[in-house]
């Protein structure tokens, strides 16, 4: 065993005490639902963890009037400040329990400890402690003096960051002053049960916040509930789509975070090696489960064999197994279904004729796992240059010029992030300019932070979340004039 | 430890492409790309994050003690000083049979016989696995002086013994552009490593990061020295702050590692001044295997230019073994 063979350095999971079954979180109060229960497991050993409700039309129903009363009766009344105070409470208990979440979400999810730890926890609470600071001050938003809540929220997030889609989501909107029902994802209901105990520890009033757990059924209950007066969803385009179908017409505000195809680019004169570690953590960080992910490589041909070569010997260092040893670099895929999806894009790769690259990586026997993939001679019109694949593969293109450059990150139906890699500042502002994507990252990638806005153009949907922009999703103006923005 | 390598590097013209001159030298070095800061950053900050344990910390606490070259450089250096630090060199941890010897002693010229006698049975020349003896030369630390007095420096260290030779390029020259005069002032103290026999004392060229100041300059006077014929690049005489850092040292080891593609030969690395936790020697060690490979944890490869990052390794040992710590008064001072 050589010194790369890192011993194990497993974080230990007996900082979690879980229930063996969970309710839903209604009225401040973990109830009983009225629906079957489903078990919710690792994806790293196939064991079950817990196992949740399932919400029923009349279980959302029962929330969204918890919520409706809360609203009515105390969150709507109470000042800026004093609802200020409760997500600053909020955010100092994710803070002290932060070891323990990340534990919960690295098990739940699949995602390495490192990115739970690191990055997600984190910045759940950075989110908690931003918005925290509008909840006195939306005066300032720039929606006019004394902008008022929507009321109810119905929100709908996935299973790629659980927790901070639920901070995403919820931060905003209780600071907004309104009050909310979220229903996580049906693989990853955890820490959203986790968080619905942290409301509780933080005397936070009953029926702000509600958490009702299930599948497509329970969401579609939710977003269809004639009772709510603002949906915000996080998911593929696909469902996003139905949603704005379900409420179009009925003055019920949607914001939509959809799919994404970004694309990375690399001009010949980037710093080499930094580039390369941006194109890792662009695609292949949280198993490539990012919607924002840059999972179309575009390459200055004259440079192209030099950065494959370089990717593929990085690669080639990354650590993929246990999701809790401290020093795994991929963890497992969320689900069966997803690694399912995966492998059937990378084999529709193989078909159209690109060329596929595996790091060589031992797969364990349990879970589901997909090792870092890289496909080269992809062509624009290859399915993988053009279909979400939310997994760890990366499809490599060429271009000759900027202009060529543009046209292809350009050229695809979704609208999400970019990335732009140059020692040239005059020709990286130039660029950016031109990119059609709701994020552009320039020399870095996936890089997040309260105070910026995100959201997508076209196909990966509307509205922004995330600093002074993400307060108007949950705000209309003081003359009772919806916002549009 | 004797380079085969002749005194200019073979492969220096070929990948220069033609004669060496200021032209062509910034041609090449201005043409290699940039280092990004922020990205450097993280990327040392993704190392120091690795979470070593057990066996695995075992190992590395006693590899970094193999790795040492054990250092005093002082103006009041004298025969019973380093004496002292020699018998630290053949036994870190008297209390413990099992702790190897250090790699080297480095000290200056006129004390390397000093050394040498010290280290009697133990001197490398007597047993492979044995110490070394590493000697600062050409006007060490500023390297403002004559290359006549720089050669005479290393002449005379050389023929005093030494093993290795660890040489100061000249930051002005180089942050002038003038780097032709550092290329050739590396080519002639190599040749003046050549000893009666025809073999070299080993040369490890400190570059004085602190100095050069961006991580593209770091880059390309590793490349420079390089070319010039280094067996090993060092980042720091340890008299001028910053010294080693991690995004210094990745940026080096990047160069080392392009280098070894490109050629297959194999550069060392010597981090060197402000290493003092065995944590942080550690991370070194996470950084250099992850960027080259294990087999560079090798005396040969890479080295830790330290002093007080001895006595942390040695108690850091005695916790792995007896559990516990124990404190300062378990540790010699030399």
């Amino acid at each position: 065993m050589g010194f790369l063979d890192y011993a194990p350095a497993p974080e230990s999971a007996s900082i979690l005490s879980l229930r063996d079954s969970y309710g839903l979180f209604i009225g401040g109060e973990f109830v009983d639902g009225s629906g079957a229960s489903f078990s919710t497991i690792s994806p790293s050993t196939e064991k079950q963890i817990t196992t949740v409700s399932e919400a029923t039309d009349a279980d959302v129903d029962l929330a969204v009037r918890a919520a409706r009363r809360a609203y009515t009766q105390v969150w709507s009344k109470m000042s800026g400040g004093e609802r200020g105070k409760y997500l600053f409470r909020i955010a100092r208990i994710i803070q002290e329990r932060s070891r323990e979440l990340a534990v919960a979400e690295s098990m739940d999810n699949g995602k390495p400890i490192r990115e739970t730890r690191d990055v997600d926890i984190p910045l759940v609470a950075a989110w908690f402690f931003y918005y925290a600071g509008w909840a006195d001050k939306l005066d300032y938003a720039g929606l006019g003096p004394q902008p008022k809540a929507l009321g109810v929220a119905g929100q709908v997030i996935p299973w790629n960051f659980p927790m901070l889609m639920l901070a995403w989501k919820i931060a905003p909107a209780l600071a907004a002053g309104n009050t909310v029902v979220l229903k996580p994802a049906e693989t990853t209901p955890l820490t959203a049960l986790l968080f619905a105990e942290i409301c509780q520890q933080a005397d936070l009033p009953a029926g702000v916040v509600n958490i009702v757990t299930g599948a497509g059924a329970t969401g579609s209950a939710l977003v269809s509930h004639p009772d709510i007066n603002k949906v915000a969803f996080t998911g593929s385009t696909g469902v996003g789509r139905k949603i704005a179908e379900t409420l179009a017409g009925t003055g019920t505000r949607l914001t939509l975070e959809l799919g994404g195809k970004g694309a990375n680019i690399i001009f010949d004169d980037a710093a080499i090696d930094q580039a390369i570690e941006g194109v890792v953590s662009g695609i292949f960080f949280n198993q490539g489960h990012v919607c924002c992910a840059g999972s179309r490589l575009l390459v200055q041909e004259n440079i192209h064999d030099d950065v494959v070569e370089r990717l593929q010997r990085r690669l080639s260092t990354l650590r993929l197994g246990d999701p809790l040893d401290k020093n795994t670099d991929i963890g497992a895929v969320n689900s069966k279904v997803q690694l399912e999806r995966i492998t059937a894009l990378a084999n529709a790769g193989d078909e159209e004729g690109a060329t596929r690259w595996t790091a060589a990586c031992e797969i364990p026997s349990q879970g589901f796992w997909f090792a870092p993939t890289v496909f080269t001679g992809v062509q624009t019109s290859h399915t993988i240059a053009r279909e979400e694949i939310f997994g760890p593969v990366l499809s490599v293109l060429t271009f000759r010029t900027p202009d060529e450059a543009v046209a292809k990150a350009n050229n695809s139906p979704y609208g999400l992030s970019a990335g732009i890699w140059t020692e040239k500042a005059s020709r990286m502002l130039a660029i950016a300019d031109r990119l059609r994507a709701g994020v552009v990252w320039a020399n870095t990638f996936n890089k997040f932070d309260p105070a910026s806005p995100f959201g997508g153009y076209k196909e990966s949907g509307y509205g922004r979340e995330g600093g002074r922009h993400g307060l108007a999703a949950y705000l209309k103006s003081g003359n009772e004039e919806a916002v549009t923005r | 430890m004797n380079n085969e390598v002749g005194p200019v590097r073979t492969n220096a013209v070929s990948v220069l492409g033609g004669s060496v001159t200021d032209s062509s030298l910034r041609n090449f070095l201005e043409g290699i790309p940039g280092v990004d800061v922020v990205g450097a950053e993280a990327r040392a900050s993704w190392f120091a994050s690795r979470s070593i344990k057990t066996t695995s910390k075992v190992w590395a606490l006693n590899q970094v003690v193999r790795l040492i070259d054990l250092t005093t450089l002082e103006g009041a250096d004298t025969p019973g000083k380093v004496r002292s630090l020699a018998r630290k060199a053949i036994y870190p941890d008297p209390a413990d049979a099992l702790c190897p010897n250090v790699a080297a002693v480095c000290v200056y010229g006129d004390m390397v016989p000093h050394v040498i006698d010290a280290l009697g049975d133990w001197h490398v020349s007597k047993r492979p696995d044995g110490v070394a003896v590493a000697a600062v030369a050409t006007a060490f630390p500023s390297g403002r002086a004559s290359l006549q007095v720089k050669l005479t420096d290393t002449k005379d260290a050389v023929e005093a013994g030494a093993d290795e030779i660890d040489m100061v390029i000249d930051r002005g020259a180089y942050l002038t552009g003038k780097y032709a005069q550092v290329f050739d002032e590396i080519v002639a103290v190599k040749e003046a490593c050549r000893r009666a026999d025809g073999t070299f004392a080993h040369l490890k060229v400190i570059l004085e990061t602190g100095e050069l100041a961006t991580l593209d300059n770091v880059r390309r006077a590793s490349w420079l020295a390089i070319l010039a014929g280094a067996d090993f690049i060092k980042t720091s005489t340890g008299k001028v702050s910053p010294a080693a850092t991690l995004p210094v040292t990745v940026t080096m080891l990047e160069v080392i590692r392009d280098w070894h593609h490109l050629t297959g030969e194999r550069i060392g690395m010597k981090p060197a001044g402000g290493i003092r936790a065995s944590k942080d020697a550690i991370r070194y060690l996470v950084a250099v295997a992850e960027t080259l490979g294990e087999e560079w944890l090798d005396p040969h490869l890479f080295r830790f230019g330290a002093s007080t990052l001895l006595n942390d390794v040695v108690l850091q040992r005695q916790k792995m073994v007896t559990g516990h710590y124990s404190g300062p008064d378990y540790v010699t001072v030399d």
